[in-house]
């Protein structure tokens, strides 16, 4: 089964290094890139991904807002907000808003444990 | 004059993503000083030439400023400083010192607080960055400067000419208190070239990509 990420971070480094560890755990599924919560939030409406991975610090709104904006348009779609920003109060606000917490810099190891938790849930998901 | 031959694009956004992330742990320490969470803006980084940075500072600011600085010496040397308007120096010896002390008694502490708060903020930022381009820098004490604002770049010893100057606006808003910095950091064109060096090893080690080289007359 491959599925469909959308990476949105306003920096091409921090791009171009999820994309790095996505492919090193799986080169087949398809990747869509997005730099702000608007232009990742008219991708999804054209074409929902099954997975986001947001960065949080970014102009415009923020990953944890985006991330809500995300579930709302698809239920239970798997979002992990990605942040040096290791704050309670951002920690809170992405567990409420039903999004895993990755911290930056991203390891292969964290991203491989996020996952393989999301492709548990998608799989028993009624599709 | 601006500078945008230094750094190339991909350059520019590593450092600027080097940049957020040691911003952001920062603000992790500096959570836990104020007991209030930390809303940070996006980091914009830009790089001047000195007499550029002296009139930026004095087009954006026309109060008098403080600025938390230290050096750094290793691979790349240079001076780092926190800068902010005076009028926000003891607002933020407040949020660090509870917010419960007498007047007297915070300008008492200003310094103290100031320098540690700099320190915090600054050792974060270029630790964090220093770490990921595996690279190691050593600190000096962070020292208090009050001022308009040029005398802060004619610190003794007297810069060379071609220095460069790498401004980074970011704003700490927190609750109650507005605190808006900047970051800046000096550093000469030998120091700049190696930056460069290192960001492009980094961004390898990052993305599996070579960035593009440019010839930097060496």
């Amino acid at each position: 089964m491959t599925y469909k990420v959308l990476i949105v971070d306003d920096s091409k480094l921090a791009r171009m290094a999820v994309t790095k560890a996505l492919s090193t755990l799986h080169p087949e599924w398809e990747r869509v890139e997005a730099t702000n919560a608007d232009e990742a939030l008219a991708l999804a409406r054209q074409s929902p991904p099954d997975i986001a991975l947001v960065d949080f610090n970014m102009p415009g709104r923020d990953g944890v807002v985006l991330a809500q904006e995300f579930r709302n348009l698809k239920a239970g779609m798997p979002v992990a907000v990605i942040s040096a920003n290791l704050q309670h109060e951002v920690l809170h606000r992405a567990k409420d808003a039903g999004a895993a917490f990755l911290p930056k810099p991203l390891t292969v190891d964290a991203l491989k444990g996020f996952l393989d938790t999301a492709i548990g849930e998608l799989e028993s998901a009624p599709r | 004059m601006t500078l945008p031959t230094v750094l190339d694009e991909l350059e520019l956004d590593a450092l600027t993503e080097l940049v957020n992330i040691g911003v952001s742990r920062a603000a992790v320490s500096l959570r836990e000083m104020v007991d209030e969470q930390v809303i940070l803006s996006v980091p914009k980084l830009r790089l001047v030439d000195r007499a550029n940075a002296v009139s930026i500072l004095r087009e954006r600011e026309d109060t008098r400023l403080v600025a938390v600085h230290q050096v750094f010496e290793g691979d790349i040397t240079g001076r780092v400083m926190l800068i902010f308007p005076e009028t926000k120096s003891l607002e933020l010896v407040r949020a660090v010192t509870g917010g419960d002390l007498p007047l007297e008694e915070i300008i008492e502490l200003e310094q103290e607080a100031l320098a540690e708060t700099g320190n915090i903020i600054l050792n974060g930022c270029l630790a964090t960055i220093a770490n990921m381009l595996e690279r190691s820098l050593k600190m000096s004490l962070p020292e208090i400067l009050h001022g308009e604002g040029p005398e802060f770049f004619e610190l003794a010893p007297p810069p060379e000419a071609g220095d460069v100057v790498m401004f980074m606006y970011i704003n700490f808003d927190m609750q109650l208190r507005a605190i808006q910095g900047y970051i800046v950091m000096l550093m000469d064109l030998p120091s700049m070239t190696a930056l460069k060096q290192l960001l492009q090893d980094f961004i390898y080690r990052t993305t599996g990509e070579t960035a593009p080289r440019h010839d930097t007359g060496h």
